[in-house]
């Protein structure tokens, strides 16, 4: 996977656009059974980043995402900025300037571990894991783009019965069963937007 | 001054501020102490500069014991504790207690000049 400093820069906006864009879809989700300020907060860290270019392209790209990361957790607010920054962050620590697919992988991994440390969640309690971890399955088993982006929309899907045990959500109980997690909707809309420019190939 | 400081980070200024108004009123200045909260924009909401600021205001060299409330004040607070020079991260604890009576028996115990681990377990004993 070579990512070029015009490439760098369509995934950011596309990064970007894709939370923005839905951001008034997120408040709603979160007003549902959380604080309702997911969008809010999403919309206003990705703003951020997308005022951090064209300079942020010209950074490698374990800069750049290390940069995104700490943009996001210093402006996005709620406990969402800390996750999805920590997400970002890890990710530019692990990877090489021109990662191969297996490099991904790797790196996916041990920055899906860091959110788990952060937020001291598992998959299934209705947060943004729930869509990472199955989506991470997918990557490492070879999935082509299609399959990833497909899987990130299901596994965010698959959060609406689920009875959440971590964040905000978690104080309504029962009642938290029946709406879609707003974090692993944002979580799925950032995984579509990124295999779109990524393109994976089926083999590395 | 060499007793515990004491951060209080609330989603809300105005409880945040609050809480503060409380500990000065039991124990004076003998504790250094600093509030933070809301989001960059002014919401409800926490941010990891707002609570480093805080740190940094209410720093002492027996260490800073952070109080907050809910979950994005406590991602927020480990974020930021850190972030924070290496020699200093580990004299400073995020407190599993409630906010406001977390942060007045925290600095009650500070202000008896208590480490900082006899601080954090008084604020999170009180309730348990």
């Amino acid at each position: 996977m070579s990512l070029d400093r015009v490439a760098r820069e369509r995934l950011v906006r596309a990064l970007a656009c894709s939370v923005i864009e839905h951001a008034d879809e997120l408040t709603s989700l979160d007003q549902a059974i959380g604080d309702g300020d997911h969008g809010l907060n999403m919309k206003r860290g990705f703003e951020a980043v997308l005022a951090a270019l064209p300079g942020l392209a010209d950074k490698s790209l374990p800069d750049m995402l290390k940069a995104i990361g700490m943009t996001l957790v210093m402006k996005v607010g709620g406990a969402s900025g800390p996750l999805v920054g920590t997400f970002f962050m890890e990710l530019g620590k692990s990877l090489p300037e021109q990662p191969s697919r297996s490099d991904l992988v790797a790196a996916t991994d041990k920055a899906i571990e860091a959110v788990k440390a952060r937020g001291r969640s598992e998959a299934g309690q209705k947060t943004l894991l729930d869509v990472l971890v199955p989506v991470h399955a997918i990557l490492a088993g070879g999935g082509d783009a299609k399959a990833i982006a497909a899987e990130a929309v299901q596994a965010a899907d698959r959060t609406t019965p689920m009875l959440a045990i971590r964040g905000r959500a978690s104080f309504l109980g029962e009642r938290s069963i029946g709406h879609m997690d707003p974090g692993s909707r944002s979580a799925s809309l950032l995984i579509g937007a990124a295999v779109e420019i990524l393109e994976f190939e089926v083999n590395p | 001054m060499s007793n515990v400081g004491i951060v209080i980070v609330s989603h809300s200024p105005k409880i945040a501020e609050g809480a503060a108004d409380m500990v000065r009123q039991m124990v004076g200045e003998a504790v250094p102490l600093a509030w933070t909260g809301g989001d960059v924009d002014g919401g409800l909401g926490t941010n990891v500069a707002g609570i480093l600021e805080a740190i940094e205001t209410a720093w002492s060299p027996a260490g800073v014991a952070i109080l907050v409330d809910l979950g994005g004040a406590e991602t927020n607070s480990e974020m930021a504790v850190e972030m924070l020079p290496e020699d200093r991260r580990a004299r400073v604890l995020v407190c599993n207690a409630p906010v406001v009576e977390g942060a007045v028996i925290a600095a009650t115990e500070s202000s008896g000049g208590s480490s900082l681990a006899a601080v954090k377990r008084s604020a999170e004993e009180f309730y348990a």
